[in-house]
């Protein structure tokens, strides 16, 4: 699966661009400023999204577009379905990948953890930007405790 | 044979209109305009009838004496129109489907462009006249 590695470097490379531009344009900031990677992300997933619910029926309610989003889109970015989605039926949506794609080959325990945020933050993106596309406005956070698992909570935000 | 096709984005505004009659141009605007009232009555009710109304396909929005007008919405909002004269027999309901699927995966293409930003007008030339192929049957 050769294509699977390409992304992998890409994906990894224009982290790297980010951080290494950020770091050039303000030095003395402390924390990693991480926007233009999720931003990248949103438009991805944001345009992706025309394309992947092309051939589907009209999601019924959003429960139903979370389960498309845990099924077809992970398989379609990732090669693999979410492992663990759970829901307090208020607008709240957990979704736990065991093996996150981006974090295998990183490390498979404590080791690099501080690092992690970076290579999650254009999923994160991703998931905001289709989602927004689908009408559904949310806030996306990550969560890396024990690599290579990784879990996104989803925030549907009401108004 | 379509007359006029039209993109329509989230927000009710107008993204994209191409008819093959320039002069008709504004009556064509004022019909997919009207149209969009039918649009939503369908959406809602879909919402509560649930299962018959899953298809991104609409069908037939209303007819006049002059033209018919069909619809279609994508999961994200975006509706598109057709209108196809009353006279023409030879548009069956399956033709006008696949017409919007093509029109759907233009579009899809149209969206993937890194040089289009999403929720602008469509202004295209390579899409306008991909559309127009497809109106008059030439693809």
């Amino acid at each position: 699966m050769s294509d699977d590695a390409l992304f992998d470097f890409l994906h990894s490379e224009i982290v790297n661009y980010v951080l290494e531009r950020n770091q050039s344009q303000n030095k003395d900031a402390k924390d990693e400023d991480l926007s233009n990677i999720e931003y990248i992300g949103f438009s991805t997933g944001y345009r992706m999204i025309e394309r992947l619910t092309k051939e589907m029926p009209r999601f019924k309610d959003e429960l139903e577009t979370m389960k498309f989003i845990c099924t077809d889109f992970w398989s379609a970015i990732y090669k693999k379905q979410i492992d663990n989605l759970r829901t307090n039926h208020q607008g709240v949506y957990v979704l736990q990948d065991n093996a996150f794609k981006f974090l295998t080959r990183l490390s498979s325990g404590k080791q690099y953890l501080e690092v992690a945020p970076r290579y999650v933050s254009f999923t994160c993106g991703i998931i905001r930007g289709s989602l927004a596309n689908l009408n559904i406005n949310c806030l996306v956070t990550a969560e890396v405790q024990n690599m290579p698992s990784c879990k996104f909570h989803i925030q549907v935000q009401r108004t | 044979m379509a007359v006029c096709v039209a993109i329509i984005g989230k927000d009710n505004s107008p993204k994209f209109f191409a008819c093959l009659n320039p002069d008709e141009e504004l009556s064509f605007q004022y019909k997919v305009l009207s149209s969009l009232d039918v649009v939503e009555e369908k959406l809602s009710a879909g919402n509560k009838a649930g299962s018959d109304l899953r298809e991104l396909y609409l069908g037939m929005l209303y007819s006049l004496e002059t033209h018919k007008i069909y619809g279609y919405v994508t999961n994200t909002k975006i509706k598109f129109i057709i209108i196809v004269d009353s006279t023409n027999m030879v548009l069956r309901d399956n033709e006008i489907r696949s017409m919007f699927r093509k029109i759907h995966s233009e579009y899809a293409d149209i969206v993937s462009n890194p040089f289009y930003t999403p929720g602008e007008q469509i202004c295209s030339k390579p899409f306008l006249n991909n559309i127009r192929n497809i109106m008059t049957g030439t693809v």
